[in-house]
């Protein structure tokens, strides 16, 4: 191979990057520099996005492999080994002075470090924990680090990553078993399991030990996270939801990410040619956020899918779920529990906040949930105000067109 | 009568809350009193607050997020919003439980200028790009509200080890490693480019963003125009934009089936064995895949395989396929190099005692079984495929026809590939009149003829 220049590895290491779609930067322990002789950087809670691309992505860290050689030949994977892309490596002295670079002109919040499998798993995480290890101890970077782990390496480099890495992630790559074992025949369903629930107790234990002791090190602050292709394999939304609703709850997962399959250069055959509308992957996350700050059991949001298990797409399904479920409705917004007010199309958490804080002062009428709210148009009939009430409204049949126009609520 | 207040400087929090303490307890009411920033508007008559009438009410307290709503509000570029504070300070003085009314309009005006500036101050963490200048680095920024000196802070606690400046149109601060300094406006050219690290950012850029998913109204809601004049990847967007169908085109003609058909083929199958993208799994025995040699010509789909499919695990083997086999051989086709498969591919039956009655799928089982039929193409990728009957018409044509609208043309599937349509043969077989089903027979073998390559 010809001797690349950095911006030139750059490039390809980025480019091969881009299909993780996490770029979070949230969550993390609160650090910052003040007072230190030496290092940089901060993490204060909220994450910030620091450009966004015209792909509607947001663009917080460095999202770069080290290398986009790979020992294996997953199909949906631009860098398997039978594919003929350019390959890189970056040297982890190059990693780091490019984070610092980046870093010092306010270009990023940090770095999210993931990797092509060279020569062994083990090999390959002990080069990904040095760009680490070396960022938090020869330089003092404070800045946020996100390292994607690989299942079957040694427990003992990725506990180093835990120690070193604000975040870590291990990707479940498929929603279903079948799926993994078309797509990426080397990787096992059973190993990433495992290695994700190595991860958990790891993460409890170092929350656990820092309760107990002040000084103990953190271990991954910003917990673990995980991603899954939707549209390459048959899984349809009821199976992905149950998949992720499994991953939650099993694993403590911080967040799912769902990545619609998108075309590859050099694509096997062996992967569909049609990629999924892009609002199936949205859909998805609208129904992660029912189940994770809305209240809906993972069965009622499988509700809201049709026949064949599919969300709808020209609705939102908290929309879909309220058409299915029209017994529950009109809620009174000056009575209902927070529970079901949370339930009502078109109010988002903060508008059932400021409703609740509210409706200790007032009667509230359609006009005052207008001001709290972003449409009232969408609101109307699903509840009933002090000078409101759906007449008869739920019931009929062409209520989703009458609705429909208004759409889009959690923003 | 009224009284002006004259504050120092437009984020003059702590000023407005003396001011405003004061006026409160001296019962001033909120339109007696004019509020003003030191040689900003019509400060026509110099720099000095008007005395406040004497204290004439006890001490008072607010809840504290009034406090951190004013902290914002105060930093916003309305003019009235100084005023608007007040009023609602006095407010709050007879009834400090008004700060749970969010219904209020004035509390949701002020709740909005808040919200304004709590997003200016995020934009400016985010959007801040620094220049190296010899060994210092050098922002040049354009801020909505007066939220510099409110971000000072974070700046410094997160390039504490650093040599920086932010330079504003009105106000620039400076950090030397210990002291914050504040200095007068300055404009673009103080923060010169040339620093080369910025060709690397944009290469990254330009690398990251995915053109196969173009968003561009997301990324103009989150990062809109007015900011791009200071960040210099924001020069690429216009050339990424146009050129991402183009690249996208260009991904997509690049996907080759590979020299790997079979095993994808195999693996598909192995996949479709745990179907349960509709209910018809749950009664049928097993997933009744295609079959036949991966790079055949021809395709033929039927409707759904029958009771002996079902239990055989292979499609076309009943009575239909018996049928389809002798046609074949009339019309000159070679069977075995066909590729023979179902638009759905679970048995859909009735009980009827011990017998299991054919009934026909519905739009939505067509629609789900979808999702294997096109792997199927993509795999095999044939030069014509036969339609039989009017499930696989639904299938390969994505809507609902008759066959006599479709028999006997040459057809095209929405993606290109030649098609024709016949009956199915179990159409034949379910005939009554032996002469009927003979003339039918041969029409459907004169169809099947047309298939020839």
């Amino acid at each position: 191979m010809a001797q690349l220049d950095v911006r030139e590895k750059l490039e390809i290491l980025a480019d091969a990057a881009k299909y993780d779609a996490s770029c979070a930067s949230s969550g993390t322990a609160k650090r910052d520099s003040a007072g230190a002789s030496a290092g940089i950087g901060s993490t204060e809670g909220m994450g910030i996005c620091h450009a966004y691309a015209p792909d509607g992505r947001c663009i917080s860290l460095l999202k770069i492999l080290l290398t986009n050689s790979c020992i294996f030949d997953c199909h949906y994977c631009i860098n398997r080994k039978s594919s003929n892309v350019r390959r890189a490596r970056f040297t982890a002295r190059e990693v780091v002075d490019l984070t610092l670079a980046f870093y010092r002109r306010n270009y990023i919040e940090g770095l999210f470090l993931s990797s092509g499998i060279i020569r062994s798993s083990d090999y390959t995480m002990e080069q990904i924990v040095e760009v680490a290890r070396s960022l938090r101890e020869d330089h003092q970077f404070r800045g946020y680090i996100h390292l994607k782990t690989i299942p079957d390496a040694d427990p003992a480099l990725i506990a180093a990553a835990g120690r070193h890495a604000d975040r870590i992630s291990i990707n479940i790559e498929l929603p279903t078993a079948a799926g993994l074992r078309r797509l990426a025949p080397e990787k096992s369903d059973e190993t990433i399991r495992d290695a994700m629930a190595g991860m958990r107790d790891a993460i409890e234990e170092g929350a656990d030990a820092r309760r107990r002791y002040r000084s103990a090190p953190r271990f991954a602050p910003a917990g673990q996270s995980t991603q899954m292709i939707v549209g390459a394999d048959a899984a349809n939304d009821r199976a992905i939801m149950a998949t992720a609703s499994g991953l939650y709850d099993r694993f403590g997962l911080r967040r799912v990410y769902y990545s619609a399959f998108s075309p590859i250069p050099d694509a096997s055959a062996i992967l569909p040619l049609r990629r999924p509308p892009l609002l199936r992957e949205h859909r998805l996350y609208q129904s992660d956020w029912m189940m994770r700050f809305y209240g809906y059991r993972p069965a009622e949001v499988a509700e809201a899918t049709d026949e064949q298990g599919m969300l709808p797409l020209d609705i939102d399904p908290k929309l879909a779920w309220a058409l299915k479920a029209r017994e529950h409705f009109p809620v009174d917004v000056n009575r209902a529990p927070r529970e079901l007010l949370l339930r009502v199309p078109g109010l988002g958490v903060k508008a059932v906040d400021a409703i609740l804080a509210s409706r200790r002062w007032r009667r509230l009428s359609l006009a005052d949930v207008g001001r709290l709210s972003r449409s009232i148009a969408k609101l109307r009939p699903f509840i009933v105000t002090s000078d409101w009430r759906p007449t008869a409204l739920v019931d009929r049949i062409d209520l989703k067109a009458r609705v429909a126009g208004q759409l889009e609520l959690f923003g | 009568m009224t009284h002006r207040v004259i504050l120092s400087r437009p984020d003059d929090v702590d000023g407005w809350r003396d001011a405003a303490r004061a006026a409160a307890l001296a019962d001033v009411a909120p339109d007696a009193l004019l509020w003003a920033v030191e040689g900003e508007g019509d400060d026509l008559f110099g720099g000095t607050s008007d005395p406040l009438p004497a204290v004439a009410r006890p001490p008072f307290v607010v809840p504290k997020r009034f406090l951190d709503l004013a902290g914002h509000v105060a930093l916003h570029r309305d003019p009235e919003r100084f005023a608007l504070l007040y009023a609602m300070l006095c407010r709050l003085r007879d009834d400090p439980a008004v700060i749970d009314d969010q219904a209020d309009p004035l509390r949701r005006r002020l709740e909005s200028l808040a919200g304004e500036v709590r997003r200016d101050i995020h934009k400016m963490r985010a959007f801040v790009r620094f220049r190296e200048l010899d060994g210092a680095y050098v922002a040049w920024f354009e801020p909505d509200h007066h939220v510099v000196r409110a971000n000072a802070g974070f700046f410094q606690r997160r390039f504490a080890t650093m040599r920086w400046s932010i330079l504003t149109p009105g106000l620039s601060i400076h950090w030397d490693g210990e002291t914050l300094r504040e200095g007068p406006g300055a404009v673009r050219a103080d923060a010169p480019a040339g620093d080369p690290v910025e060709a690397l950012w944009k290469g990254y850029y330009a690398s990251i963003f995915n053109p196969a998913r173009l968003k561009v109204g997301t990324m103009l809601k989150e990062m809109p125009r007015k900011y791009w004049a200071n960040m210099p990847e924001t020069a690429l967007i216009p050339r990424l934009v146009a050129g991402a169908q183009a690249r996208e085109t260009r991904m997509v003609e690049r996907i080759v089936p590979g020299g790997n058909a079979i095993k994808a083929w195999e693996a598909l199958r192995d996949e479709a064995a745990h179907c349960t993208r509709c209910g018809l799994y749950r009664c049928a025995t097993q997933t009744v895949f295609g079959e036949g040699p991966v790079d055949a010509d021809i395709m033929i789909v039927g409707e759904q395989p029958g009771d002996q499919e079902d239990l055989a695990g292979k499609p076309f083997v009943g009575p239909a396929g018996r049928m389809l086999d002798r046609a074949f051989e009339e019309a000159g086709l070679d069977r075995s190099r066909a590729y023979v498969t179902n638009a759905v591919k679970h048995f859909k039956f009735e009980p009827r005692g011990k017998r299991r009655i054919h009934s026909k799928p519905n739009a939505g089982e067509i629609k789900a079984c979808r999702w294997w039929i096109d792997q199927e193409r993509a795999i095999i990728a044939p030069k014509r495929i036969v339609m039989l009957g009017t499930t696989a018409i639904h299938s390969l044509m994505g809507k609902a026809l008759t066959l006599s609208s479709q028999r006997g043309q040459a057809l095209t599937l929405p993606d290109g590939t030649a098609a024709l349509a016949t009956v199915h043969p179990s159409f034949l077989l379910r005939m009554p009149d032996r002469d009927r089903a003979e003339e039918e027979y041969a029409l459907f073998v004169k169809d099947l003829k047309a298939a020839v390559v």
